[in-house]
């Protein structure tokens, strides 16, 4: 269809021989809209998002994404597709023996930018996530917010038509966590899809226009697809 | 095919280059050490071989055994006249009494041997081409005649054993050559999928962010090939100082047959290469277990 970025049907996943981990997921994304994901721990959040940023095929169902479709997509396509998706990793992922500035010029590198082209980019990405003078510092060297901040500098440098971000303020003060979430609003701005697995609710409230999709047991809470409802107060969420 | 040695500074601090600080290069210098000490041995019996079989081929032996010095020398005469006249021959030589018993002096000491012993006479042959079996019967009728006891045999015949035993060891020279390639890509395999555990995290990301299958193998094709070729230029240079040591050993000895035991232009050639082949062996080795693992994930 067009106007959607990411569409799922009858999606499910299964880890080996085990119960299915996601069942019968049916939703759309839209380009420029601004997603929470929400569910207890174990209810599959981190899941949907691997196969929203390409990293598992599912046991069933379809996935389109960028108008085709992810699940019979040859494997030598996928890089392609996957520079078009900036994700934020739980765990931040970030490359240990790399600076904060080569972890955050990765995907541009990955993309073949050359050098000249990537250095501005990057040192603005550095300042505007606070780290303008830990530039040469190695991760192992950052605290554990910093680190979050320089794994959602790599995520967004690449300007990504998909955002997928995995509790990313987690580890970062409130201060810090509505400066993150400004820069998604700022992105989903710029046309930016954003998709944000998360446990705290009132990150919910912080973005007016966004929707919200709530998981349990690696089912939709509201299976119904419709998206569109303001978030829910806590009460109701859990 | 080279384009992975032109992969910039940044992008190789990804998989980080440790010259000679891991077992890889020194697995490679010692792999290829050996192989430059069976490729040379192989090569100079390949040269040995051919020049003896060329230099024996075409050529023949007379012996005129009999017992009466006078007959015999009477009979070699004439022989060596029948043979000169016959277009086969190119060369004939009457080697002098003194000569056979300088031969036989190894055996048999220096006393004066011709008085207690009927030594044949020996006409050395050289012929225009390397003969038949036919043509040497031939020979032998047309000597009949003149000399009935002469025996003409091929001096192939009295090599064949030798040539027979440094082919076997030629062969086995190469076959090692071949075990020791199949050995060292098992250990770049290894090599290549220790690798690859020890940066699977880095791999996964690149991979996330929509690095390919053949950029990420280039980063472990660089640095596989500069270990085998710093390793392997190790191996030359050690096995070429051995071959250097053995051939001035061989040089002292003396004989004919060992002399003729050494390497040309181009055996040397072949040999210099081997680092450069061991290095491509290498690289399509770790490109194939490289490429063969990252098909494994999505």
């Amino acid at each position: 269809m067009k106007d959607e970025i990411v569409r799922f049907e009858n999606v499910g996943l299964r880890y080996g021989a085990g119960a299915e981990t996601l069942a019968d997921l049916n939703f759309t994304l839209f380009p420029g809209s601004f997603y929470f994901l929400t569910g207890a721990s174990g209810a599959g959040k981190t899941s949907l998002l691997k196969l929203l940023y390409l990293s598992q095929r599912p046991s069933r169902g379809v996935i389109r994404l960028f108008g085709e479709d992810a699940v019979t997509m040859p494997r030598e396509r996928l890089p392609g597709f996957r520079r078009r998706i900036g994700v934020v990793f739980q765990d931040f992922r970030l490359v240990p023996h790399l600076s904060a500035f080569d972890n955050i010029a990765l995907p541009l590198r990955v993309a073949g930018v050359r050098e000249k082209d990537l250095e501005i980019p990057v040192a603005e990405m550095l300042d505007w996530v606070g780290l303008g003078d830990r530039a040469s510092a190695r991760p192992a060297t950052l605290s554990g917010g910093e680190q979050q901040r320089v794994a959602i500098a790599r995520a967004v440098i690449g300007r990504p038509e998909i955002l997928v971000a995995d509790e990313p303020t987690g580890n970062v003060d409130p201060e810090m966590a509505i400066r993150l979430l400004q820069l998604f609003e700022a992105l989903n701005t710029l046309g930016t899809t954003i998709v944000v697995a998360t446990h705290d609710i009132h990150l919910l409230s912080k973005i007016p226009g966004a929707q919200m999709m709530r998981l349990e047991k690696g089912m939709l809470a509201d299976p119904t697809g419709s998206l569109r409802h303001p978030p829910r107060p806590k009460d109701q969420l859990q | 095919m080279f384009k992975f040695f032109a992969i910039p500074g940044h992008d190789r601090r990804l998989i980080p280059e440790g010259r000679l600080s891991g077992p890889m290069p020194w697995v490679i210098a010692i792999m290829i050490f050996l192989t430059v000490l069976a490729a040379a041995a192989g090569l100079a019996m390949t040269r040995a071989i051919g020049d003896v079989s060329d230099e024996l081929s075409s050529r023949a032996t007379v012996q005129i055994i009999e017992a009466n010095p006078e007959v015999r020398s009477r009979q070699a005469t004439a022989a060596a006249e029948r043979l000169r006249a016959l277009p086969l021959i190119e060369e004939v030589r009457v080697l002098p009494p003194e000569e056979i018993e300088a031969l036989i002096e190894p055996w048999l000491g220096t006393q004066d041997l011709a008085d207690d012993i009927p030594l044949p006479a020996l006409i050395d042959l050289k012929l225009v081409r390397v003969a038949t079996e036919a043509e040497y019967q031939s020979l032998r009728g047309a000597l009949q005649p003149v000399a009935p006891g002469a025996r003409v045999e091929p001096s192939s015949g009295y090599i064949a054993p030798v040539i027979a035993l440094v082919r076997s060891l030629q062969w086995i020279a190469f076959g090692l050559v071949c075990l020791l390639a199949l050995a060292t890509g098992a250990a770049v395999i290894i090599s290549a999928r220790s690798a690859l555990n020890t940066h699977t995290e880095t791999i996964a990301v690149v991979h996330l962010l929509g690095g390919t299958d053949q950029q990420i193998s280039r980063l472990f094709q660089r640095r596989i090939a500069l270990d085998a070729l710093l390793g392997g230029l190790i191996g030359l240079v050690g096995g070429t100082a051995i071959i250097w040591l053995i051939s001035i050993q061989l040089t002292a000895l003396g004989s004919g047959l060992v002399e003729s035991v050494g390497l040309d232009w181009w055996s040397w050639l072949i040999i210099a290469a081997i680092p450069i082949l061991g290095m491509f062996l290498a690289m399509v080795t770790a490109k194939l277990t490289v490429i063969g693992a990252l098909k494994k994930i999505l």
